[in-house]
């Protein structure tokens, strides 16, 4: 047994620059830590295929009902809003045009992107912060089972390749809504709405899109799983890491759509 | 009062702990531990709250890594251990949570499922479903296979952990506050559980409590952690049978008689 040892204070800690500079950088490197695992665990066995599966279904499937929703409206407003300006000109021909190369290039990812980051984004952060302050992902350790490859690899898969997906679905569901509005207005036949379509656009448009849907949903899988794996303080912590997921997710998805804008555009001058 | 199990081996220490500290900060909570668990022992280490009890088998788990000292696990320095081979020695550790850290999208059947269907990957599904009903039945609760933890009470949550603690067969059990949150008669319900977990499985375990009924029920032998150190160790009356305050004002507290 131990003899009682005098209590020694220990000298405080020092700092590179200051406390809040210093946990700033040590943020960044924990964050780089956290992505560049994903691209290690990835590939290595064993394979999480059931919880992968099933975090398909609870990205894809179950974001359809609003997504369905959400582009039908767009679908149908952004023509709406459209048409006087073009009347003005005499040219409401080519509504279908500027409406595909709008919802292709930029209002179909980022409306799936925001829409996933609200609802996946901040039910993810809050699942695994609710597991880490629940201890649940320390029983998945002391039981020998990576928690990172079960819930981070998984849930950051499902969003990456499920987002381009419903991207693709948003997009066919807003023309679908641009189309109803055109022919009842000005009773444009399908055949010549979609002639006009794919007229509009190419196949880089369509590349760049899905390039940014990836994007975005790696960010909103991977935005979501760090905030929730490093949530603390009970409760109050789950829902801050629920809330950020959304916030951080969002505010990196209009920089990355900004960024990949001007390198698209920059390769349609080419 | 536990009698003391008669299967102990005092030749074989399953966990080996000399000189352990861990500081949180400026704060140090352990400042020099030794411990020493033997096989087929029940030791319970005793002390406050926020004394360093769940550290100490955090620790020893590989959950939390230490500042200093050794901790020798079934013969393996736990701090010189590989991701790989700490996971192998992990195998053979149970660990019951306060809070039994149930995971709560999976119904009692897949928490027991999970580590099975990732460690035991040649069973079949027959052998699985007798694993599970062996380890439901040593915890009393065969009724609960398809219910969601949501579903159950704190003391079947507790059992349903042990249960999935169990079902890899370990040798070494780590019990973290097993009666904290509980009413007395579910408290000594689950201290009858790990006696007979300790009989039937054959394990050694250390059960961290500040609940002196858990501590006289299960012990074989108990440890006092005060300011960070083991302060008196024993069986239950020697380690009460002193003039300390600390101790005694412990043991007051808790309106044990």
């Amino acid at each position: 047994m131990d003899t009682e040892e005098p209590v020694v204070k220990q000298p405080k800690r020092r700092y590179l620059i200051s406390r809040k500079v210093d946990r700033v950088f040590q943020n960044l490197y924990d964050v780089y830590k956290f992505v560049i695992r994903f691209f290690k665990e990835v590939f290595l066995p064993p394979y999480e295929f059931k919880e992968i599966i099933k975090q398909f279904y609870e990205v894809g499937l179950r974001s359809l009902p609003l997504i369905s929703l959400t582009g039908f409206i767009i679908g149908i407003v952004f023509t709406n809003q459209s048409r006087p300006s073009l009347t003005e000109f005499g040219a409401t021909s080519w509504l279908p045009a500027l409406i595909s190369i709008a919802i292709v290039r930029a209002l179909g990812p980022l409306v799936t992107a925001i829409i996933a980051a609200g609802r996946v984004g901040s039910s993810i952060g809050a699942e695994i912060g609710s597991m880490k302050v629940t201890e649940q992902i320390d029983a998945m350790e002391v039981s020998a089972t990576n928690p990172y490859k079960f819930l981070v690899v998984s849930r950051v898969l499902a969003t990456t390749l499920m987002i381009p997906i419903l991207m693709m679905y948003t997009v066919f569901v807003a023309l679908m809504g641009a189309y109803i509005n055109i022919h009842q207005n000005e009773q444009t036949s399908f055949t010549t709405f979609m002639v006009d379509v794919f007229d509009a656009i190419t196949f880089l448009d369509i590349f760049a899109s899905l390039f940014k849907s990836i994007l975005f949903g790696f960010t909103i899988g991977m935005v979501g799983c760090y905030k929730g794996y490093n949530s603390s303080k009970g409760t109050e912590g789950v829902g801050k890491a629920a809330n950020s997921s959304v916030v951080t997710a969002m505010v990196l998805i209009f920089i990355e759509e900004l960024l990949t804008m001007q390198v698209i555009n920059a390769l349609r001058a080419l | 009062m536990k009698k003391t199990n008669p299967n102990i081996n005092k030749e074989n220490k399953v966990i080996s702990i000399r000189g352990l500290k861990k500081a949180f900060e400026d704060y140090k909570v352990l400042r020099g531990v030794d411990l020493d668990l033997y096989q087929g022992e029940n030791l319970v280490v005793l002390g406050r709250s926020g004394t360093g009890k769940s550290v100490l088998i955090k620790i020893i788990a590989g959950l939390l890594k230490s500042d200093k000292g050794q901790i020798n696990v079934l013969g393996q320095d736990v701090n010189k251990l590989k991701s790989k081979e700490l996971d192998e020695l992990r195998l053979k550790i149970g660990f019951s949570f306060q809070n039994s850290a149930l995971y709560d999208s999976m119904t009692v059947r897949e928490n027991l499922e999970f580590p099975l269907l990732r460690h035991s990957r040649d069973l079949s599904q027959q052998e699985i479903d007798n694993l599970i009903e062996t380890v439901l039945d040593a915890v009393g609760l065969a009724q609960t296979i398809n219910q969601m933890p949501s579903e159950l009470s704190g003391g079947q949550r507790k059992r349903i952990g042990i249960a999935r603690t169990l079902i890899l067969r370990p040798e070494i059990m780590l019990y973290d506050e097993p009666t904290a949150g509980l009413d007395p008669i579910t408290s000594i319900e689950i201290n009858n559980l790990i006696n007979e977990v300790q009989r039937r499985f054959n394990t050694s375990s250390i059960i961290i409590t500040h609940d002196l009924t858990c501590a006289r029920d299960t012990g074989d032998r108990i440890v006092m952690l005060l300011d960070g150190q083991f302060q008196r160790q024993g069986t239950f009356e020697e380690v009460f049978n002193t003039d300390d305050k600390r101790v005694k004002a412990f043991y007051d507290y808790n309106f044990i008689e």
